[in-house]
């Protein structure tokens, strides 16, 4: 489970080639779509990247080193060196880019601001126009207390929540999960960057990537009973969702190991790290690990032994969703 | 400003014409003349349609909406900020930050607090006839208001717009407790009526209104799930002078899947109410192949007989697809009469078929003598002869609540 494994260039390339033959007729590009796990038989990669000297010496994290941190990282998933050729393997120019940040956390775990300018930068060296990338949540008074201002219309990054735009009229279903969708994700963007934060959940034992999407639907409250399972799965099999996700880009600068989701100081910590994957399944398993790897620090009990272990990631892979991979034997866990 | 033209009972009302067609709605004007006569500021003015995918408009309203915003009753605070709710029998355990299953109640720093007080989203001038209250006041109109939110999630809801979202979502404006009374008696409306979405989640409103009715001489009626508490319910229901239950099934496992609540609670608060003897009325929407069994339709009968008498009106309703439910087609009005024939033969005395317009069952009929009492047309108590709350042919007393 622990093992780290670099794949090669040549590895990279020929899985790259299986996904594409196994893809073709579903996406224009295969290259530019996040994985299938479900039907490539390669393992999913997942990088842990970390930077000590992310703060420096203080408490803010350092924007050029988090530009580094995130080059670093996205080498590492990409087994390419030029940071930017990284991101052409995710956009290309003329797509419109939604960065679903999470905010609920205010500014003590929240998706980290120098974290998303690094993307927007990276994403308008691969030819992304500035207006064309939303960096958006649910709310925009979350947002701004989260500490981003919130920025309409001109040219540069547009930065809003959906109380700005609405919910889709129409419900969007799968399985459980009857939902309205956030029209940003519907309307102003067909590539979706998860940029989800690493934390400790009181009902659904974590919220990382999947729960992340939470914030796209109207009615999340609905979907919080058994531990959020089967619902995060079943909402992230929406295609539009599942069409729109290329990659995952875990904010685990901060991270909490219980109490969530509201920010606890005490119960936090500075892991400096960012966890990318195009497998939201596999990087929300590595996720959890790491936080119940910090709970066994602190003497914690599991959080099976709390009855609250995030289950809906198992339901993620099953054969029914096959978002991703959750055994740790099919995923290459790559820590830089 | 409120939606007013869009808005169904519950799930029983008489659903032919009715969502473009009102009838008899506040109309806006109507509406502004009677805040602005009652001094109140709305602030909201009229909200507009949000552009599509695009923020330059706003199309929500901010959350954070200090004038709706008021300390919840029913709950108990727990450890780690956490609060568990103790409104309805979900009990919801809520983190700090988070809310509940209603999705209209908040946990703010271990402190819960209800976000829809006074936050009107539907506000309609409806006959009592569309609760359908069929033993109260016939021919009468309540003033009928809703907030945002529901603590079940019936996937055959019919306003599921504004039951299954949450307030910041819709539209609403700020109607205090007096105001509701002032509106409601400038309508002519001797009832003040707590319907569409879920009366429960609003409970603090609904109490607060209620006795700003009664101070002006203004009854209030609910039309609920019946998912509630019991030292809620005694509170909440308490205040009100008749309640309409929606009984949406008479087994655990539709509840479960189809309503996602349960069975058991439900019954308790009929029996609760009747204990607190307040005039009750229940409605059993019937949804074909799915709660319309003989068997079923004779274990509800036999249950309110034997709990509740056989006094209590009981309305089998035409289910029409909508929300999560459009693969179903309507309820033959074969299963109603069905369900009404079995219910008479286990001797309940006010038997109803309900979105069935101009079906006889419609109308209310002395048990003793057969003789029609109460006509009714679509919504309209077309004729009413009961007298001295009886039946003026042989006398029968015909329970309900027959004057103002």
């Amino acid at each position: 489970m622990s093992q780290v494994h670099i794949a090669s260039r040549r590895d990279f390339l020929k899985r790259a080639l299986t996904s594409t033959a196994l893809l073709s007729g579903t996406c224009g590009s295969a290259l530019l779509t996040a994985a299938e796990p479900g039907a490539a038989q390669a393992k999913s990669k997942v990088v842990i990247a970390r930077d000590a000297l992310l703060r420096g010496t203080g408490s803010t994290v350092d924007s050029r080193r988090m530009l580094s941190l995130l080059d670093r990282a996205m080498q590492a998933l990409f087994d390419r060196d030029d940071p930017v050729e990284n991101w052409r393997r995710v956009v290309r120019p003329g797509d419109s880019v939604g960065l679903k940040v999470n905010t609920l956390g205010g500014r003590g775990i929240s998706s980290n601001l120098q974290l998303v300018e690094a993307i927007c930068e990276r994403l308008q060296e691969a030819g992304i126009r500035a207006k064309d990338i939303v960096v958006w949540d649910r709310d925009s008074g979350e947002m701004e207390r989260a500490g981003f201002r919130v920025s309409v219309g001109g040219n540069g990054v547009q930065c809003f929540g959906t109380d700005g735009v609405d919910y889709e009229q129409d419900l969007a279903l799968y399985g459980s999960v009857g939902s309205r969708l956030s029209k940003i994700l519907t309307q102003r963007t067909n590539v979706l960057i998860n940029v989800p934060v690493l934390k400790d959940h009181d009902g659904a034992g974590v919220t990382i990537a999947l729960k992340n999407m939470y914030g796209v639907i109207h009615n999340p409250n609905k979907y919080h009973p058994n531990g959020c399972d089967p619902y995060v799965a079943d909402l992230n099999m929406l295609p539009e969702i599942r069409t729109r996700m290329r990659l995952v880009i875990c904010d685990a600068t901060t991270a909490m190991y219980d109490g969530g989701p509201a920010y606890k100081p005490d119960h936090s910590w500075k892991e400096n790290a960012l966890i990318v994957s195009q497998d939201p399944v596999a990087l929300d398993y590595m996720g959890w690990q790491m936080i119940e790897r910090k709970r066994a620090q602190k003497g914690l009990k599991t959080l099976e032994g709390e009855e609250r272990a995030p289950r809906y990631i198992a339901t993620a892979a099953d054969a029914e969703h096959r978002l991703g991979m959750n055994d740790p034997t099919r995923i290459s866990r790559v820590e830089i | 400003m409120f939606r007013q033209s869009q808005v169904l009972e519950g799930e029983s009302e008489e659903m032919h014409g009715a969502r473009s067609q009102p009838g008899c709605g506040l109309d806006r004007r109507s509406f502004l003349k009677c805040a602005v006569a009652s001094g109140a500021a709305l602030g909201m003015g009229e909200l507009a349609q949000p552009a599509v995918g695009s923020p330059s408009e706003v199309g929500q309203q901010k959350q954070d909406d200090a004038r709706f915003i008021v300390e919840a009753r029913f709950y108990e605070k727990q450890k780690n900020l956490r609060i568990k709710c103790k409104l309805c029998p979900r009990e919801c355990v809520v983190g700090d930050r988070e809310r509940g299953y209603c999705g209209v109640r908040e946990n703010r720093g271990g402190t819960y607090y209800t976000l829809v007080h006074s936050r009107v989203c539907a506000a309609h001038v409806d006959p009592i006839e569309k609760k359908p209250l069929f033993h109260y006041l016939p021919g009468t109109v309540a003033f009928s208001l809703a907030t945002a939110g529901c603590n079940v999630n019936c996937k055959f809801c019919q306003n599921w717009d504004i039951s299954q979202t949450r307030p910041e979502q819709i539209p609403a404006s700020y109607v205090p407790p007096q105001m509701v009374a002032t509106l409601a008696k400038q309508n002519g409306c001797p009832t003040i009526a707590y319907t569409y979405s879920e009366p429960v989640i609003f409970s603090e409103y609904v109490m607060d209104a209620a006795d700003a009715g009664h101070e002006a001489g203004i009854r209030s009626i609910v039309v609920s799930n019946g998912y509630i508490q019991e030292e809620a319910l005694k509170a909440a229901y308490g205040k009100m002078d008749a309640v309409k239950i929606d009984l949406k099934s008479f087994s655990e496992s539709y509840y479960r899947n189809v309503v996602s609540g349960q069975l058991k609670p439900v019954l308790e608060s009929l029996v609760t109410l009747k204990k607190l003897g307040k005039w009750t009325e229940i409605v059993y929407l019937v949804v074909p192949t799915l709660n319309d069994s003989d068997a079923e339709f004779r274990g509800l009968a036999q249950w309110v007989k034997t709990n509740l008498g056989v006094d209590v009106p009981l309305h089998f309703t035409q289910f029409h697809p909508e929300y999560l439910l459009k693969n179903l087609p309507i309820t033959p009005v074969s299963t109603l009469e069905r369900a009404k024939a079995i219910a008479d033969a286990e001797g309940l005395h006010y038997v109803y078929i309900g979105n069935v317009p101009g079906h006889p069952s419609q109308n209310t009929y002395c048990p003793k003598c057969r003789h029609m009492l109460v006509e009714r047309v679509g919504f309209t108590a077309s004729k009413v002869l009961i007298r001295k709350n009886g039946c003026p042919f042989c006398h029968q007393p015909i329970p309900g609540i027959w004057n103002a």
